[in-house]
C-alpha cells in the first residue's frame, strides 16, 4: 500500500507546492500506516530534482519520461496518474491545488471512484471516519468534509503544511505508461508565461498595488520593492479591468488567489471581494494615506501615509536590513 | 449548436458569512443571492455563442425551489429555457452526476459553466461531468471561440495562459475575461417570466464527500500601526515579531 502524489513542474524544476504536498502525504502516510509514498512525474524533469522529491518524504518517484506529457494535457494526465495508481496499489491521491492540478484530479475522482476535497487545509482526522478539513467561501469560512468512499483524492492549499526536508532520498524508476489518441484530443498550441519573475500563486511574499498608485507609470516604486524582498506584484481587480495591470495579476475574489508568508497591499481600499483572495496570508501590511481604509481591520501591520513617500522609503530600509 | 450552461446559486460576494444549528448549516439570513460570478461569466458567453452560431441555450442548476428566481435571472440575460434539479446540491460528485444525466439526454455540444462555484470553491464538477461523459474538460477557460466544430481556447496556468485547440462536444470551466457580464434589460425580464422552466428530480443519491460541519476563521487582532516616519520599525516588527522575513 502506498500514497501516491502527483508532481508537479515547470522549466524542468518541481514546484515547491508540489514539494508541500509530498510533504503532507508523508504525514498522513504516518498517520494512517498506509506504507510509503510515491511520487509520479510526468514529461522532461531534471533528474536531480527528481531525487529531492525524496528529501520531502518520497521514498520513490516514478517518472514518465515521454514528451507527450510535456504539455498539461489534462486527460492524458489523468490516464497515466490512474494508471500509476493502480500500479503501485494506492488507496489515496494527493496533490497541490492548482490550475492543472484541479483539473487533472477532477477527472481522476471519477476514474478512480474517489470522493475529492480541495483546497485542504490540515492532515484529516482519521480515527473512525474520514474528515478533511478545506477552506470555503474563498477563505472567510472552513468546512469539515467526511469522504466515504475506499479511495480518496487530497487537493492540499498551499501552506497547508511545513515543507520537510529530512526525508532519506527517493529512487527514480521509469514509468511507461499506455496512452491513446483520444488521451491527446486537444492540442496545446502555445503557451504565453511570464519568465525571470516570481510567479503570483506561488510567491512566498506578494507586493500589490491598487487605484492608489494613480497610474501604470507608478508601477516602478512596486516593482523596486518586489525586488529586494524577492516577491511577486499583484494588483486590485479595478486597476486590472482598467488595463494597468495584466489580468493574470489581478488578486482577489475572482482572481489569483495568494497564500504567502506576507502580503503588502499598497493603495489598495480592502473591499472584501479582494480581501477574499489575499485572507489566508500569515501577515498583512496595509500602507494606504486614508486611516478609515478597511484594509486595515484585515491587517496585522499598518502605515497611514502616502505611498509615494512611504514605498520608497521602505525599499531603502529593507536594503539595509536585508 | 446545443449549448448547456450550468449555474450555481450563491451567496453575494460581499455577504458575511455564518452558520447556524450548531455549525451544520449556512446562515441564509440577510444574504442575496448571485448567478456564481463565474458560472456568470459563462453565461454571457455561451448567449454570445448561441446569438452568433444560432442554436439553443439551456440553463440548469441543481437546487432547491428557492434557487428559481436566479434561474429566472439566467432566462432574462438569454437563455432560451432552464432546468432545475429539485435537490440540495450534496456535493461535487452529486452535482456532477445530475448534470452528466441531463446533459447526456440533451445531447448538448457544449458545457459551460463557472471554473468553481465560490461557495464551495471545489472547481471540480466540469471534469467529473467531463469524465462522466467521455468528453474532453478545460479549466479555467479566459478565451472561447468555436469555429466550426473546432473549439479554440486560452486557458489560465500559473504565471501566464496556454493557448489549444478540441473538438466538440467538450465542457469548459469559465472565468474572466471570456465575456462581459450581462446585465439582464426589461424585455428580458419580461419574457422570462414565460420561457420553460422544467424542474426534474435526481436521477441518484449518491455522495462522496458531503460537508459535514462548518467553522469561521478565528478573529483577527486589531491592527499594529506604525508612523509612516519611522518605516525601519515596521522592518523590524516584520523581522523579529512576525518573522516573515
Amino acid at each position: 500500500m502506498s500514497v501516491l502524489v502527483y508532481i508537479e513542474h515547470a522549466d524542468g524544476k518541481v514546484k515547491k507546492t508540489s514539494l508541500e504536498a509530498v510533504s503532507f502525504a508523508s504525514a498522513l502516510a504516518a498517520q494512517t500506516g498506509e506504507g510509503e509514498v510515491v511520487a509520479i512525474a510526468l514529461g522532461t524533469v531534471d533528474s536531480p530534482e527528481l531525487a529531492s522529491v525524496g528529501k520531502a518524504g518520497a521514498s520513490k518517484v516514478l517518472h514518465a519520461d515521454d514528451v507527450r506529457l510535456n504539455d498539461g494535457v489534462i486527460q492524458a494526465h489523468a490516464s497515466a496518474v490512474a494508471q500509476a495508481f493502480a500500479s503501485v496499489g494506492a488507496k489515496t491521491l494527493v496533490l497541490a491545488k492548482s490550475s492543472l492540478g484541479d483539473a487533472v484530479a477532477a477527472r481522476l475522482a471519477i476514474k478512480l471512484s474517489a470522493g475529492m476535497v480541495s483546497n485542504v487545509v490540515e492532515l484529516p482526522k482519521t480515527s473512525g471516519g474520514y474528515l478533511v478539513k478545506r477552506s470555503i467561501y474563498t477563505g472567510k469560512a472552513f468546512a469539515e468534509s467526511e469522504i466515504t468512499t475506499e479511495n480518496k483524492i487530497l487537493a492540499v492549499k498551499k501552506n497547508a503544511v511545513d515543507l520537510k526536508t529530512d526525508g532519506a532520498g527517493a529512487s527514480v524508476e521509469k514509468l511507461s505508461v499506455a496512452l491513446s489518441d483520444s488521451d491527446f484530443a486537444s492540442k496545446i498550441t502555445s503557451t504565453e508565461r511570464a519568465t525571470g519573475e516570481v510567479l503570483l500563486p506561488e510567491a512566498d511574499i506578494v507586493v500589490s498595488g491598487g487605484r492608489g498608485m494613480k497610474g501604470p507609470e507608478n508601477w516602478g516604486m512596486i516593482e523596486d520593492l518586489a525586488r529586494v524582498l524577492g516577491a511577486a506584484t499583484g494588483c486590485s481587480k479595478p486597476v486590472s479591468d482598467i488595463g494597468w495591470r495584466p489580468h493574470h495579476e489581478h488578486v482577489g475574489q475572482t482572481g489569483v488567489k495568494v497564500a504567502p508568508s506576507l502580503y503588502i497591499a499598497i493603495g489598495i481600499s480592502g473591499a472584501i471581494q479582494h480581501l477574499a483572495g489575499v485572507n489566508s496570508s500569515k501577515c498583512i501590511v496595509v500602507i494606504n494615506k486614508d486611516p478609515e481604509a478597511p484594509f486595515f481591520k484585515a491587517a496585522d501591520y499598518g502605515i497611514v501615509g502616502d505611498a509615494f513617500e512611504v514605498v520608497p522609503k521602505l525599499t531603502e530600509a529593507l536594503k539595509a536590513e536585508l | 449548436m446545443k449549448i448547456l450552461v450550468c449555474i450555481t446559486h450563491v451567496p453575494d460576494t460581499t455577504s458575511k458569512i455564518q452558520f447556524t444549528a450548531d455549525n451544520t448549516k449556512f446562515d441564509t439570513t440577510g444574504v442575496q443571492f448571485i448567478i456564481g460570478p463565474y458560472d456568470d461569466y459563462a453565461l454571457a458567453r455561451a448567449v454570445e455563442l448561441r446569438d452568433q452560431t444560432g442554436g439553443t441555450l439551456t440553463a440548469l442548476n441543481v437546487g432547491e425551489a428557492e434557487t428559481e428566481p436566479t434561474l429566472r435571472k439566467s432566462l432574462a440575460i438569454g437563455a432560451d429555457d432552464a432546468i432545475r434539479i429539485n435537490s440540495f446540491p450534496k456535493d461535487s460528485f452529486f452535482v456532477a452526476k445530475q448534470i452528466a444525466h441531463y446533459a447526456k439526454e440533451g445531447g448538448y455540444d457544449l458545457i459551460l459553466m463557472g471554473r468553481e462555484s465560490i461557495d464551495f470553491n471545489g472547481g471540480m464538477v466540469h471534469g467529473m461531468v467531463g469524465e462522466l461523459l467521455g468528453m474532453p474538460s478545460f479549466s479555467p477557460v479566459m478565451k472561447l471561440e468555436v469555429e466550426g466544430s473546432t473549439v479554440k481556447m486560452a486557458r489560465e496556468i500559473e504565471g501566464g495562459k496556454e493557448y489549444l485547440e478540441a473538438q466538440l462536444p467538450l465542457i469548459a470551466g469559465c472565468q474572466e475575461p471570456i465575456a462581459e457580464w450581462k446585465i439582464p434589460n426589461m424585455r428580458g425580464i419580461m419574457s422570462a417570466r414565460t420561457k420553460p422552466l422544467k424542474v426534474v428530480e435526481p436521477v441518484s443519491q449518491e455522495t462522496q464527500a458531503e460537508a459535514t460541519r462548518f467553522q469561521l476563521p478565528p478573529a483577527k487582532g486589531a491592527v499594529k500601526l506604525v508612523d509612516k516616519d519611522n518605516v525601519s520599525e515596521l522592518v523590524k516588527l516584520l523581522k523579529n515579531e512576525a518573522k516573515v522575513l
